[in-house]
């Protein structure tokens, strides 16, 4: 039942319970439980708005920065992580296989503001040796959804 | 001037789909739960080779039967899922939708007087196709009880020794009903017993819920050389717009279906012949999100129907329920009308399928969740207020 719940709500978090419960054919306690236990144990781990800002007033630079480290002794990548996720404007941090070690999402109100971030915080951090800050220009897609067009139903009403 | 038409055809009336398609068209408003199409786009991997496969100018004619990947391809498939095996080179052909083959397969199987057994409610084109074919069409009335399926007596109930062909439309559309192998023996006896021949229309074939999934009646011993079996794209793939079908079956038969296919036809669509190569090679994932996407939504509607207290079986297969309005006293036409009047739902009389179809509804839940919200509540209010209930 698991992965069936999180499928669904994985595209849509404020599905009632209820409703869920009739999708999936399981009892509304069965399924409120298993969301609880999910989130007991950190599988859910939040529930986001997917928004598109670009049709907002709303002023947002997002920036993607590659990152190259040296960990250090006593502290692997998982403590320099955790001093740049424990930024507030800081998105999202992965550590990476490849060219460079981390990904940081940062989003700024300016361009100045994210290259402030950079320079000021990011960068000299001790183990960090380098920086290569990408500004996003246009989101299509994100979290699976197409942002740029709303679909319509273009099928006959009726049809055999 | 001279009557520029044939008596055969003036005599078979339009479909009624498409009567009240042309109602339903003047409503501007209308939320429909009418369609008989999946909601998904074609997986966008199978429109790549489409499109690949322009931009090589792949624009030519194919072989009458197909490209013979594609019918390779079929034949893997088949093998596969529903453990049939046919020749890629004699016993398959690429049709135009399964509706072709459907046409072609009574057109190279008819002689004027045969009979064909046409279990209903069902898809609207056995029967036209039957009598344009020269045959005979006799329906069999399927009933609720039975959970719409075809039961021996039903079966022999209507046999003559005029009858030929014995049309199988399983899953079905619109009733959602399915044969499982038990039901599919009993009916393969008297297959055998009277000499018929089976036309089996296993369209909804990969759109079947619950434990067990669909088998084919060819697949059955004794069954194989007595079946054309006809399947497609449409539905499996969301791909009703490529117009691609196919017909499976022994060379005897196939031959000349291939013969009025090459001369009516000439060859299925070149660009759709190449993404059904994709289709069928690199889908099961893609296919087995869509059924369960189905599934959930069916349970959906179910349960919204047994709320408002609107009698429907349950359906196993197909993307569509079939509800019973008997209790309101009422034909499914003037249901379909007044719903749609009232509450601007399109849903289509069960009568479009078939005289027995009177007194359900076909409503289909290949719509999104928030439409099928939407529209439930309306038909709710609706039958509330046929009650005599305020809301």
């Amino acid at each position: 039942m698991r992965e069936k719940i999180l499928a669904v709500i994985e595209k849509n978090s404020r599905i009632d319970i209820r409703d869920l419960a009739v999708l999936l054919g399981e009892s509304e306690t069965a399924v409120a439980n298993e969301i609880a236990d999910m989130e007991k144990e950190n599988i859910i781990c939040g529930y986001h708005t997917l928004i598109n800002w670009e049709n907002t007033s709303n002023e947002k630079v997002v920036a993607l920065i590659e990152v190259k480290v040296t960990p250090q002794r006593g502290m692997g990548f998982d403590k320099l992580a955790e001093r740049i996720y424990q930024y507030s404007e800081v998105n999202a941090v992965y550590l990476m296989s490849g060219a460079y070690d981390f990904t940081v999402i940062l989003e700024g109100k300016t361009m100045r503001q994210v290259a402030q971030f950079v320079s000021d915080k990011l960068a000299p951090l001790d183990s960090v040796l380098s920086t290569a800050t990408h500004f996003v220009l246009k989101k299509y897609k994100d979290h699976g959804t197409v942002l740029c067009d709303q679909v319509q139903d273009e099928r006959m009403l009726i049809t055999p | 001037m001279r009557n520029p038409l044939s008596e055969k055809i003036v005599t078979i009336p339009p479909s009624g789909i498409r009567k009240f398609f042309d109602i339903v068209s003047e409503m501007k408003d209308a939320i429909s739960l009418g369609v008989g199409e999946p909601d998904f786009d074609t997986p966008w991997h199978i429109r790549e080779e489409g499109i690949y496969s322009l931009e090589k100018g792949r624009t030519f004619y194919t072989a009458n039967a197909g490209l013979r990947d594609l019918r390779v391809e079929i034949h893997n498939y088949q093998k596969r899922k529903y453990d049939v095996e046919y020749d890629p080179d004699r016993e398959i052909i690429v049709t135009v939708g399964g509706s072709e083959a459907i046409d072609i397969a009574m057109r190279a199987m008819l002689d004027p007087g045969d009979q064909v057994l046409v279990p209903q409610p069902s898809f609207v084109s056995y029967v036209p196709c039957a009598v344009l074919a020269g045959g005979e069409a006799v329906p069999i009335e399927l009933e609720a009880k039975d959970e719409f399926r075809l039961t021996p007596e039903k079966l022999l109930e209507k046999l003559t020794p005029k009858t030929k062909i014995l049309v199988m439309p399983f899953p079905n559309n619109p009733t959602g009903a399915v044969m499982r192998r038990k039901d599919l023996l009993e009916i393969a006896k008297i297959v055998e017993e009277h000499d018929l021949f089976v036309l089996s229309d296993e369209i909804y074939g990969e759109l079947t819920y619950g434990e067990e999934a669909h088998v084919s009646i060819a697949s059955l011993p004794g069954m194989r050389e007595r079946t054309v079996l006809i399947n497609g794209f449409s539905k499996a793939f969301a791909m009703t717009g490529w117009r691609l079908g196919y017909a499976c079956g022994p060379e005897v038969i196939l031959k000349q279906m291939l013969k009025i296919h090459q001369f009516a036809i000439m060859c299925a669509p070149t660009t759709s012949q190449y993404a059904a190569i994709d289709a069928l090679k690199n889908s099961d994932e893609d296919v087995r999100n869509m059924c369960e996407s189905y599934d959930q939504r069916r349970r959906y509607l179910l349960h919204a129907f047994e709320e408002m207290g609107l009698d429907c079986f349950e359906p196993l297969g197909a993307f569509y329920t079939f509800p019973s309005i008997k209790r309101f006293g009422m034909t499914s036409d003037e249901f379909a009308n007044r719903l749609l009047k009232e509450e601007k739902v399109a849903v289509v009389p069960g009568t479009a399928f078939g005289d027995c179809g009177e007194g359900y509804l076909r409503i289909s839940y290949a719509y999104s969740l928030k439409n099928l919200k939407e529209a439930l509540g309306r038909l709710e209010r609706f039958v509330k207020r046929l009650e005599g209930k305020s809301v």
